[in-house]
């Protein structure tokens, strides 16, 4: 099979989406005469025009705001912005007005729109963009959330997510932009809220996330070679969340650890790990552990920096304490 | 923004020139009555009767702004409100007892029961699209209604409302920058009511007026007597025909003031009496039935007619709305995602 880049893949999701309906729109920073910051948008702006590739001021909420507003018009935006720490400028009208539109109207109200973002753990830039905090979602009921972990899940996830009739985050991994992976030449979509294993264990279930599944993945190679077998899960989605998939997994391993950039502390591992715990508490064998990033802003210095990410020796060392 | 004193109202305007026909001016006071009966009825439900509870902004002393603005614009025209959005509602024609169910909580309001009195004005079946309790969060909102409608090509416009304090937020500067840049046809319309809820506009708003702040974005900005129907909507109707015609935004300033205070249940003492009896003095219902007389379009008698039909439909609104049921607790989980 063929191998793009996962900014490729998306920018590939990005156009054949454009090409298939005409209420697809993109609004935001730098997209269009700069072709996006990471390319994904390389060539969209001279093949569909600034009717379709708007590029904005440097206008958080109004970027935002005028996603919404489109897609009450009518319209499909995708808007983009450029770092996730850039998230907080709008929250306002991701959280409390696009989450809620459907359901303080009754129902009446759709507003179906992805707002792209990326965050840059692992790129050296520093404190304030940087950040992964997707677990503040896990409050905002009406979001759906997408972590793409791949080239391959990356498009399909995006064309799911267009064609979705709710306000999805569509969050993306700077550090993944340049890395390759097979992607079929033919369409295909995938579904939202369904988790993908991407290999397959019986001693240890790792549930991984984003930048960190690759991680997780090169954590298993290593823990083969000494006779420790690892599922591993990539929920893909954290709104909705494939519970059973991860459930049915620990039901089999009876360990778990879960993987993720976020600060550990009301992240992603915590909720995951809570939710196995209501569902799954007879079948565990250990504790489950949470590999995440330390409960500090992000370091600079690249050497700093590397030592605060999670990565497969870190899943390694959590694994052999379980697994013993 | 200088001390804001009521503005003079129309002197003389050539109805027929500008197609105000005794049908339309009739109808700018039926909304109005509509408007000052229905929030009349609604503040007794609240203050006297307990009957309804929570925050909730009455549009009292403001009606001419909705009605002018609103008949200005076509049905299919869309428009969003605000948590203050009773006056646009009705006047988009949303009938009044899905608006009261509403404020009762009741599965056959608006809403059905989920969004309350500050976003009962959502109704997009009368293309009232969105009503926000976040001061200024509309106004992006509506750059982008307006980009949808300038990309379907049909001439339609958006119109928004907001207050004076919402022009003090970020995305109020955000929204109309990117509206301006863009040339979308939206009517963003300021309803200066003087008071962000007890903080004076005159204190508040650094610029010398808030449409002198559209200037900053190279967008018309007009001021007008916001208690005048007619003025509101002769300004209103020239700022729908520019947009319409593909020439960009307008920012609408009505200068009006609440009859009441912020909520239903501030009594607004912090006003200075005489400021209140001077904008008493131009109620803009009395103001429009005054000039309808003055040129002999209507009577006493046409005034009377309208207002026990109103009368008559605003309790009928109190009764659906009282036997109407709630929507069962098990059904929300419907209601949060499409799909």
């Amino acid at each position: 099979m063929r191998e793009l880049t996962y900014a490729d893949a998306l920018r590939e999701g990005l156009r054949e989406e454009m090409l298939r309906d005409p209420r697809v729109v993109l609004i935001g920073e730098e997209i269009g005469v700069f072709e996006g910051v990471y390319k994904v948008t390389r060539g969209l702006l001279k093949e569909f025009g600034p009717e379709r590739v708007r590029d904005t001021p440097i206008s958080e909420a109004a970027i935002a705001g005028a996603a919404i507003g489109a897609a009450l018009g009518g319209l499909r935006p995708v808007a983009e912005i450029m770092y996730m720490d850039f998230l907080t400028i709008c929250l306002d009208q991701i959280a409390t007005n696009a989450a809620k539109m459907h359901f303080m109207s009754g129902g009446k109200l759709k507003v179906p729109f992805v707002l792209r973002t990326q965050y840059s753990l692992g790129r050296m830039h520093g404190a304030q963009h940087s950040q992964f905090f997707p677990s503040i979602f896990f409050q905002v009921p009406g979001l759906k959330v997408v972590l793409p972990s791949t080239p391959h899940d990356a498009k399909g996830l995006l064309k799911a997510a267009i064609r979705d009739e709710d306000p999805v985050v569509f969050i993306e991994s700077g550090v993944l932009y340049r890395t390759k992976g097979a992607v079929p030449e033919e369409e295909y979509v995938l579904p939202l809220g369904q988790c993908d294993v991407k290999r397959k264990g019986d001693d240890l279930t790792v549930v991984a996330v984003s930048r960190v599944v690759s991680e997780a993945l090169a954590a298993a190679a290593k823990l083969e070679e000494q006779g420790i077998s690892v599922d591993v899960i990539d929920p893909r989605t954290i709104q909705p969340l494939d519970l059973a998939t991860i459930v049915e997994s620990v039901k089999r391993t009876g360990r778990l650890i879960v993987a993720s950039d976020d600060v550990k502390s009301g992240g992603i591992g915590s909720e995951i790990a809570a939710a196995v715990l209501e569902e799954a508490f007879d079948s565990l064998d250990a504790p489950i552990f949470r590999v995440a990033s330390p409960h500090m802003p992000i370091p600079f210095s690249p050497a700093l920096e590397q030592a605060y990410m999670p990565n497969a020796d870190k899943i390694v060392q959590a694994a052999k304490k379980l697994v013993g | 923004m200088k001390p804001a004193k009521p503005t003079d109202t129309v002197s003389y305007v050539d109805y027929e020139r500008h197609g105000l026909t005794r049908e339309l001016l009739l109808s700018m006071l039926r909304k109005m009555m509509e408007i000052r009966r229905f929030e009349e009825r609604v503040e007794r439900l609240f203050l006297q009767e307990g009957a309804l509870i929570g925050p909730s902004h009455l549009y009292l002393g403001q009606e001419a702004v909705a009605a002018g603005a609103i008949l200005a614009l076509n049905d299919d025209d869309l428009i969003t409100s605000t948590y203050r959005g009773h006056g646009h509602a009705i006047a988009k024609g949303v009938p009044l007892k899905l608006l009261m169910a509403e404020l009762f909580g009741k599965a056959t309001g608006t809403c059905k029961g989920l969004g309350g009195s500050m976003h009962v004005a959502i109704f997009p079946e009368k293309g009232s699209m969105y009503a926000t309790a976040i001061v200024g969060s509309g106004i992006p909102i509506a750059t982008g209604v307006g980009l949808a409608l300038q990309r379907e090509g049909k001439r339609r416009v958006a119109m928004t409302f907001f207050g004076d304090g919402a022009s003090n937020t970020g995305a109020f500067h955000e929204g109309m920058n990117l509206a301006s840049v863009w040339k979308v046809p939206v009517i963003f319309v300021c309803e200066n009511n003087m008071y962000a809820m007890s903080t004076r506009a005159d204190y508040a708003v650094a610029s010398e007026s808030i449409a002198a702040r559209a200037q900053a974005y190279r967008m018309r900005g007009v001021t007008v007597d916001g208690n005048s129907v007619v003025a509101v909507f002769l300004a209103a109707k020239e700022a729908i025909d520019l947009a319409r015609n593909g020439q960009g935004p307008t920012l609408l300033e009505c200068m009006t003031y609440k009859l009441k205070g912020h909520g239903v249940y501030d009594k607004g003492e912090y006003r200075p009496k005489e400021e209140i009896e001077e904008w008493l003095k131009r109620d803009p219902i009395e103001n429009l039935e005054a000039e309808l007389l003055k040129v002999n379009l209507a009577t006493q008698a046409t005034f009377a007619q309208i207002e026990k039909e109103v009368e008559a439909e605003v309790e009928e609104s109190v009764a659906f709305a009282r036997a109407s049921p709630v929507l069962p607790f098990d059904e929300l989980v419907k209601y949060v995602y499409v799909r």
